[in-house]
């Protein structure tokens, strides 16, 4: 009797424990810990990768600090944990990472069924194809019979049997893990041409041998890749704060908000949107559960959403000035609602 | 005097312990029953759509290397995906463990020659591949030996009718152009198949009165080889060759044997023959040297000593470690995806499960598959080996 009323206690014990949901609450967790977990790719340059210091770099982890000086004070208190394309959601579904910011693709499929809620857009992008430059390629529809080195299990790889097929032409995926074992197997031969989004092509001719030059950019867009940070569904303050965040950096550039001179704006707002960006008017902070010096923080530490581009996508050779991703006053679509 | 003898319910030892096995049992049960109910409460609870309606969906992307189903991109479903990584995972298992059997017997045996350089080289051979992570490997043959050293398509390296390149090894593929004379072929083929085994059971009875030895192998082999070919022009060269032709990027038709299976074939095939190796020595050196005297002793040559007395003992030793070597290399496999073959795990638990987001059944499905197929290894392996064992009579 003793001895199955022991297994009993045990078994409901080990019940419980199985049962255990994860909190809601990821603001509180944040603060609790003291540390946001942001989920990169860990090895893009221009979105993240590491620096010669160790620390995460680019216009990615760049969202992450400015998300963690917004809640934290702090954009330093930030770890980054590098995820494959494969392992990035059940990361985030799990709890793993607080964030997810690594270059991901919004899509119907991934908003709907994956539990998850896209924010807003870091960075507008779109699909190409990269050939080495001897080879004379000059457009996508020479590329009939093509083998294509292309990272697996990504919306890239949906796109390039789509195009492909609309256009009657035949091709052999060479499937990798990750984006640099792609730009491996292009180096080495194993495909004629190597597909991503047209930032990365970029960013990983900086890292071949033969350089920049070596290759082209085929001039064709063949997709739609708007990416932006994700968050887990069902905690609506988080997923305000990420996004807000992220308007946040885009709205300061609009007002003409730097690091740099922020604080004597903060001192002398220039007008009312200055004064509510900054937290001097209104409770901007309080509203999104968090300080008034929010955004003020994101800002100062951070620097607003052109700074962050200057020293990350551009230096992988984009240039933005004109482009989708410049602000919606000057040709671009970047067009973040008002904090008020 | 039954009365007496009857022990009351609660103090039978055999009722008791049946009691507890069955509420053991039911607590086991009851334990994964509620972790599953628990993962799909909690899945529903965060949105995340499960089930298996995803297996009629068109896949929306292509898949490479097929080379015994026919996947169409556009038309192909999902779960013809999952059995594409099915055919593509048993297809390098099975290349594998014959390359690798075969490799490791050599060095093994090698490993115990008298001869000082050749012993220690597969000494050298066995300590380099057997305590180096095996991902390393494949990633080294494949990203610092082949890629680099195999050239592009247009300067292949040719032989004959097969190319190599940094693109795979192609191959002319033979396709059957007179389905009748093939028919034909295939039916004076197995003719000639009953009279070798006729010839071998007369050679066999022969042997056992007379003591004379035929070369039955090499006869036979000379008769398939010889005859065959002679059959083959009988029947009216019934076959044509599909030759792969340099194209725009790379050679068209024809087979071919991508780099990736390549290399991934060959890291295994390396790394578990150093395994394979070590079991065969200890299973030579197991067998008594008693043994070989005593059949030297009887007049056996050094040949028939090995082949006759010393292996089939040895084999008893062998086998059983050599089944988790091959129920090794069969999971070891899934590895692939660092060079970009398209077995079950890059394909079904990588692609598919990125694009569909349905971890708990894909994942589950292929833990089923890895687990089948070692299964299924494993029973074979273990039926030859109670074949082999020792008999006592």
């Amino acid at each position: 009797m003793k001895f199955s009323a022991k297994i009993a206690t045990t078994v409901a014990a080990s019940a419980v424990a199985v049962a255990q949901v994860a909190s809601a609450g990821t603001l509180d967790d944040v603060k609790a810990r003291g540390e946001l977990k942001c989920g990169v790719s860990g090895g893009v340059p221009g979105f993240s990768a590491p620096d010669d210091a160790g620390r995460m770099q680019g216009i990615d982890a760049a969202v992450c600090d400015a998300i963690a000086a917004a809640v934290l004070g702090d954009a330093s208190k930030v770890t980054f944990i590098p995820l494959t394309a494969k392992e990035r959601f059940t990361a985030l579904a799990s709890g793993e990472v607080d964030v997810l910011s690594r270059n991901t693709t919004h899509t119907l499929t991934r908003e709907a069924s994956l539990g998850l809620n896209f924010t807003y857009y870091n960075y507008i992008d779109g699909q190409g194809f990269m050939v080495m430059k001897d080879s004379g390629i000059k457009s996508t529809l020479e590329l009939d019979g093509a083998s294509i080195c292309v990272q697996a299990g990504t919306t890239t790889e949906l796109n390039m049997a789509d195009y492909f097929r609309n256009n009657n032409m035949s091709f052999t995926p060479v499937g990798y893990e990750t984006s640099s074992q792609t730009r491996e197997g292009f180096e080495g031969g194993a495909c004629d041409v190597l597909t991503s989004d047209k930032s990365q092509l970029a960013a990983l001719s900086t890292e071949m041998k033969v350089g920049p030059a070596g290759v082209t950019i085929l001039p064709e867009t063949i997709s739609k890749e708007p990416l932006g940070p994700v968050v887990r569904q069902g905690d609506d303050q988080w997923m305000d704060i990420v996004s807000m965040t992220l308007y946040a950096l885009i709205n300061a550039e609009e007002l003409g908000i730097t690091s740099g001179n922020i604080d004597n704006l903060k001192a002398n707002p220039s007008n009312p949107n200055v004064a509510r960006l900054v937290g001097t008017e209104g409770n901007m902070g309080e509203l999104l559960g968090l300080g008034a010096d929010w955004s003020y923080n994101a800002i100062k530490q951070v620097g607003n959403y052109g700074e962050i581009y200057e020293r990350t996508v551009a230096k992988i050779g984009i240039p933005r000035a004109g482009s989708v991703n410049d602000l919606w006053t000057r040709g671009g679509i970047l067009y973040a609602p008002p904090i008020r | 005097m039954t009365e007496r003898t009857r022990i009351p319910l609660h103090r039978d030892p055999k009722f008791r312990a049946l009691v507890i096995q069955i509420l053991a049992l039911a607590f086991v049960v009851y334990g994964f029953y509620s972790l599953f109910q628990t993962t799909v409460d909690n899945l529903v609870a965060r949105g995340i759509q499960t089930g298996t309606s995803f297996f009629d969906e068109v896949a929306p992307f292509q898949i490479g290397f097929s080379p015994f189903f026919d996947y169409k991109l556009g038309e192909s479903t999902y779960i013809d995906v999952f059995f594409v990584g099915i055919q593509n995972t048993i297809l390098v298992a099975v290349l594998g463990i014959v390359a690798a059997t075969l490799l490791g017997f050599f060095i093994g045996v090698v490993r115990l020659s008298p001869n000082w350089l050749i012993s220690r080289g597969a000494l050298a051979y066995i300590e380099i591949f057997r305590n180096v992570p095996l991902l390393l490997q494949i990633m080294f043959w494949n990203f610092a030996i082949f890629l680099p050293s195999l050239p592009a398509p247009k300067n292949s390296i040719e032989m004959g009718a097969f190319y190599l390149n940094a693109r795979g090894f192609h191959t002319p593929l033979p396709v059957i152009d007179d389905s009748t004379g093939f028919a034909l072929w295939m039916a004076m083929l197995a003719v000639l198949g009953v009279g070798l085994i006729v010839f071998a059971r007369r050679a066999k009875v022969r042997f056992q009165e007379t003591g004379q030895q035929l070369p039955v192998v090499w006869i036979s082999l000379g008769a398939i080889i010889g005859g065959g070919y002679i059959l083959y022009l009988i029947a009216g060269s019934p076959l044509i060759f599909d030759e792969p032709v340099l194209g725009r990027f790379n050679f068209k038709g024809g087979g071919q044997l991508p780099l990736p299976l390549f290399s991934l074939w060959f890291a295994l095939t390396l790394y578990t023959a150093a395994f394979i190796a070590e079991n065969v020595r200890a299973g030579i050196q197991s067998v008594s040297h008693g043994q070989t005297e005593a059949s030297h002793a009887l007049g056996l040559s050094r040949k028939d000593t090995v082949r006759l007395v010393t292996i089939p003992q040895a084999l008893r030793v062998i086998i059983p470690p050599t089944i988790s070597q091959y129920l090794n290399l069969t999971k070891n496999s899934s590895l692939a995806v660092a060079v970009g073959y398209e077995e079950l795990v890059a394909v079904w638990a990588g692609i598919t499960l990125n694009q569909t987001g349905q971890a708990l059944v894909i994942i589950g499905m292929t833990v089923a598959v890895y687990e089948c197929l070692s299964l299924f290894t494993s029973f074979v392996l273990n039926w030859y080996n109670k074949r082999i064992q020792l008999t006592e009579r």
